[in-house]
């Protein structure tokens, strides 16, 4: 395309700009804005036709007026990527924030990516030992995955997910995590947090940050997560690294989306959000995963708060039928003073079958997870009941479930935020001695040969 | 022609809008330089509507739109089966040969494997009489599926020349005294249905293996199901269980919206299983159709058409066909973000106001028929539908509901406390089993749909019972209450509980299920007798050898073995009367 700067603003629109008369442009092209005072701001076509185009603006239209001269650059938004963007802090249009030079590309990337075809996927089944009980053993993540962090403010989602970043690692291997960490709409405050936290463990030249905060364009948060996506797909699939993505708050990009449907008048679904917001988080969470014939993985670590700590909002609904599983976090166990206070009870990895068991954990680890399920549920269940009748009521088997809620709350899931624990040492064998509280003959979730094998009173060896 | 060449307009997503052609309604165009397929979906004035299949960044108005002439087809032929689809039939192991790993664009693939050479056996004669549907030879499709090669409907008269050889799906195998020229493949517009005789009333049940569908919300061969449940509550794989275990013949698989790994685990899945009824890979009978939630919205509309009409043309060969849709809401939302496009007046939550229209063609193209051909085929349909927040009211899960007959209900509670199928055996429901009983009783146990009444009276007792627990505690139950919260206890734990990840309890042939259910019903008679005899509650829940037969289905062999430990529990039932 020509570089013809046009001058037809005929309408702006919260993030929106209406312009008339120009030559054929085309859906999805980068579209640049100079304002009358000189500085610049960047934008993408929405929607294109033979008499209007509308144009998204990623930094906001303030000081946009109808002399703002609007050039369309004729590509779609890229990327440059390189493997030099480890150990880099970018803003969250791509642009160097820590100083540095601008990234010297080894190849210019489209941020939309294309769909992974499904035939050409690789099944994620390599399990990865985060350290913490609750996860390993219940909501076992592995390599490929999206696994979002399902919080809500207030609760320490930031510390489990650092956590994690930290400990990850495959049981028998040394591959390392590449961390590409992207912000949207957070506060300075929790950025300095995560970064500091990188720089302590010496994280920080194994990741590459994409930094959008709270007072950036608010638009500008539905690009940031595709650029950490599209430099994660380079550094997985170009460059063999196991990347771990971590984005932090998918709220914040909802709200955008939002944001957006409402300037362009769009019917809006559930709660004001967009109809296509399925297919547009879908956009980014399939972004996960392996492929045949290539070394590296995607796995994905989005956090996203839940409004009003309902898990029925719109945000954490889509996502959890997307994502292949959720971890979630709980007030109340927050509240009773349990590190992490993960809730293992509405929690799922969905991968979890495929990367546990005999050869990549240990036999009886899908047997000891459901038993701990089930009578961690039931203990759970029966202190309701326990506050109206009190405990006299309950028989020989509700009392050991009952008693086993709480050594379960308070030896199996809380640990120490630097605490490491081995899946079969630290997390298998912990749950075996925690079970012995409960009668064998309560534990109908277990095979007896596991019982046999490895109950620490009744085993036959 | 100049009428078949049109121009870009405007661009909006998946949504194109040209000028200067005159297309039909649903025919395939070509967008823009990249000759992206498309669909017409409106005309509007001088402006025709196309919703395109692909990805449209970078196109621009003013590049040229091509008419087809053709509307949305499918072939149908030998080399369905086997095969992993997109939302327009085209190969996924095609397209990976052609762009690689990542799904891009302008890339064109055909459904069946044109050059491939099948052996057909001619089953007509010269001079026979045949007309549409009717069906002229064989070819061994895959080890255990024979295709049979019909006439195409509208098609009659006598055979002038027939030959069995190695054909490819393009050749005639077959001339009409009248010159019509039979080829192995047909094409169909996938929003037609496949015409047929009549339907009849479905009366044999699908067999799953899985306890709580077959015993307690059966669904009958040409029956539809719907599946509504919130997330992680156990859609997909109840849907894969189906696909996996159901005793239908054929399989059609079509992944709506769905997850990208789930799909791949499926595919590494299925070539491994083994088909109980016949002993071959599962995947002989199965044809998939995978359209993941970030592959285009427009394509995802159209992949549940392909699927059914698939089905369809097997259910003419004469086979009972099983159609899994997972998930119907991923499909109504495409309709919605197209409809939301086309700026149409919404319904209920944005959906465009033909959502129930829609749904009730689609499930309504199930059934059991009587073919062209004169043969007895079905489809059935299992539709699954992702509820937001679970919320059964909202219009797509009401859509389904007013129209399917068999509602199983999945349930986020028993989901968390791990009982699965996490399907709630009060709220679900089927309408067959009455229609169905007499099969049961013929084939399975003259008391059948008694001991069926008992079980799920039981547990409609349970939680009534419950309820008073959950006010006083079950110590202040009369002993009889208390045993009969054991004896729903026994159902739910032995019972309805069922490990689709264990290799044993994964699948429980029907004859099991109902032994299953006897021994649960033998206890609590045994238990009322030993305890108006005197003994306890606790010593006749505690005999050791009820947990041998709680614990042996997991067990190889079970069926053979149920009788014996079934001996062993009551008389150890019986034996507690002696310690009191």
């Amino acid at each position: 395309m020509s570089g013809k700067e046009y001058r037809t603003i005929t309408d702006v629109k919260g993030p929106l700009v209406f312009l008339e008369k120009t030559e054929p442009v085309a859906y999805g092209e980068i579209v640049q804005l100079r304002l009358s005072d000189g500085s610049m701001k960047n934008g993408q076509v929405l929607d294109t036709s033979d008499d209007q185009v509308i144009v998204q603006v990623f930094e906001g239209t303030a000081s946009v007026d109808r002399q703002t001269g609007v050039k369309f650059l004729g590509d779609v938004f890229k990327l440059p990527v390189s493997k030099g963007l480890i150990g880099r802090i970018l803003d969250g249009a791509g642009k160097p924030r820590d100083g540095g030079p601008e990234i010297v590309a080894e190849e210019m990337a489209d941020i939309i990516g294309a769909a992974i075809n499904p035939y050409s996927r690789e099944s994620p089944e390599q399990f990865i030992q985060t350290g913490i009980s609750a996860i390993d053993a219940c909501t076992s993540l592995v390599r490929g995955q999206k696994l979002p962090i399902f919080s809500a403010s207030g609760l320490p989602h930031n510390d489990i997910a650092l956590q994690i970043a930290r400990q990850a690692k495959l049981v028998d291997s040394d591959d390392d995590f590449v961390v590409v960490f992207c912000a949207m709409g957070i506060t300075a405050e929790e950025y300095n947090f995560f970064v500091h936290d990188l720089e302590r463990t010496g994280a920080l030249e194994n990741a590459a940050l994409f930094v959008n905060l709270a007072d950036d364009p608010a638009v500008e948060r539905l690009i940031t997560p595709r650029l950490a996506l599209t430099a994660a797909e380079y550094l997985a699939f170009e460059h063999d690294y196991h990347v771990l993505v971590i984005y932090t708050d998918m709220t914040n990009y909802c709200e955008s989306l939002r944001q957006i449907g409402a300037a362009r008048e769009e019917v809006p679904g559930r709660r004001g959000y967009p109809g296509y917001m399925y297919t547009d988080l879908a956009m980014l969470y399939e972004r996960a995963g392996m492929v045949k014939g290539k070394k590296g993985s995607i796995t994905q670590f989005p956090i996203l708060t839940m409004p009003g700590d309902d898990i029925t909002h719109p945000i954490p609904d889509l996502s959890g039928y997307i994502t292949e599983g959720q971890i979630v976090i709980s007030r109340e166990l927050h509240q009773k003073g349990i590190y992490p206070p993960i809730n293992v009870l509405p929690s799922l990895s969905r991968l979890m079958n495929a990367g546990i068991g005999e050869g990549k954990t240990r036999e009886d680890h899908k047997s000891v997870s459901d038993q701990l399920y089930a009578a961690y549920a039931g203990g759970r269940e029966l202190r309701g009941l326990v506050a109206i009748v009190g405990e006299d009521a309950l028989n020989e088997r509700d009392l050991q479930l009952l008693k086993f809620s709480d050594i379960f709350e308070d030896q199996f899931l809380r640990q120490s935020r630097d605490e490491d624990r081995s899946i079969i040492e630290g997390t298998l064998d912990l749950a075996w001695d925690l079970l012995t509280n409960i009668d064998t003959k309560y534990l109908v979730r277990l095979d007896q040969k596991w019982i046999d094998k490895y109950h620490p009173t009744e085993s036959k060896s | 022609m100049s009428e078949e060449n049109g121009l870009i307009y405007r661009i909006s997503g998946p949504v194109v809008t040209a000028v200067g052609i005159s297309p039909r309604m649903y025919e395939v165009v070509r967008v823009g330089d990249e000759g992206l397929m498309g669909e017409v979906i409106e005309l509007h004035g001088d402006q025709s509507v196309i919703q395109v299949y692909e990805e449209t960044s970078g196109v621009r108005p003013g590049e040229p739109v091509i008419r087809t002439g053709q509307t949305l087809s499918v072939k149908l032929g030998p080399g369905l089966l086997t095969q992993i689809y997109d939302g327009i039939q085209r190969p996924l192991a095609d397209l990976e040969a052609t762009m690689g790993v990542f799904i891009t664009r302008g890339v064109d693939a055909d459904g069946l494997d044109l050059s491939k050479k099948w052996e057909f056996n001619a089953s007509v004669s010269v001079g026979d009489e045949v007309s549409g549907g009717s069906i002229i030879g064989i070819v061994q499709e895959t080890e255990t599926v024979e295709h049979r090669i019909m006439v195409p409907p509208g098609k009659s008269g006598k055979v002038a020349n027939i030959q069995s050889g190695e054909f490819d799906v393009t050749t005639t195998v077959c001339t009409l005294e009248d010159g019509t020229e039979v080829t192995m493949m047909q094409e169909w517009p996938v929003r037609t249905p496949r015409p047929f005789i009549k339907k009849n009333a479905p009366d044999v049940p699908l067999i799953t293996g899985q306890r709580i569908l077959d015993f307690l919300f059966p669904l009958a061969k040409g029956g539809t199901a719907g599946i509504p449940g919130p997330f992680g509550a156990g859609k997909t794989v109840t849907q894969q269980q189906l696909a996996r275990w159901s005793d239908a013949q054929i399989v059609v698989y079509i992944g709506c919206g769905e997850r990208g790994n789930e799909m791949t685990e499926v595919l590494t899945e299925f070539p491994n299983l083994m088909d109980p009824n016949t002993g071959k890979p599962l995947m002989n009978r199965t044809t998939m159709i995978a359209n993941t939630s970030n592959m285009p919205v427009a394509a995802r509309e159209a992949s549940v058409y392909t699927g059914i009409t698939i089905a369809e043309y097997f259910r003419d060969m004469g086979y009972d066909v099983a159609l899994m849709a997972d998930s119907t809401s991923r499909w109504a939302e495409a309709m919605r973000e197209i409809s939301s496009r086309l700026e149409e007046m919404p319904g209920e939550e944005g959906y465009p106001a033909y959502l129930s229209s829609r749904l009730a063609e689609f499930y309504e193209r199930a059934g059991r028929v009587q073919t062209l051909g004169g043969g007895d085929g079905s489809v059935s349909v299992i539709g699954a539908v992702s509820p937001p927040g679970g919320d059964i009211s909202e219009p797509v899960s009401q859509g389904t509901l007013r129209i399917v007959k068999v509602f199983w209900g999945l349930d986020a509670g028993l989901a968390r406390q791990r009982h699965f199928p996490a399907i709630n055996w009060l709220s679900s429901y089927s309408l067959y089993p009455q229609a169905l009983d007499q099969w049961y009783r013929d084939n399975i146990a003259s008391d059948f749909p008694e001991v069926r009444t008992k079980i799920s009276s039981l547990l409609q007792v349970e939680a009534e019972l419950q309820e008073i627990v959950q006010l006083v505690g079950s110590d202040a139950l009369p002993m009889d209450q208390q045993l009969t919260l054991e004896v729903a206890r026994m159902i739910r734990e032995y019972f309805l509980q069922q490990n689709a990840f264990h290799d044993v309890d994964t699948f429980s042939k029907l004859d099991l299920q109902y032994e299953m259910a006897k021994a649960i019903l033998t206890f609590q008679e045994e238990s009322e007798k030993a305890m108006a005899g005197g003994a306890g509650l606790e010593d006749v829940v505690n005999v050791p050898a009820r947990t041998d037969l709680m614990r042996g289905r997991f067990e190889e062999g079970y069926a053979e073995r149920i009788g014996d430990l079934l001996g062993e529990m009551s008389k150890q039932i019986a034996g507690t009367m002696g310690d009191n």
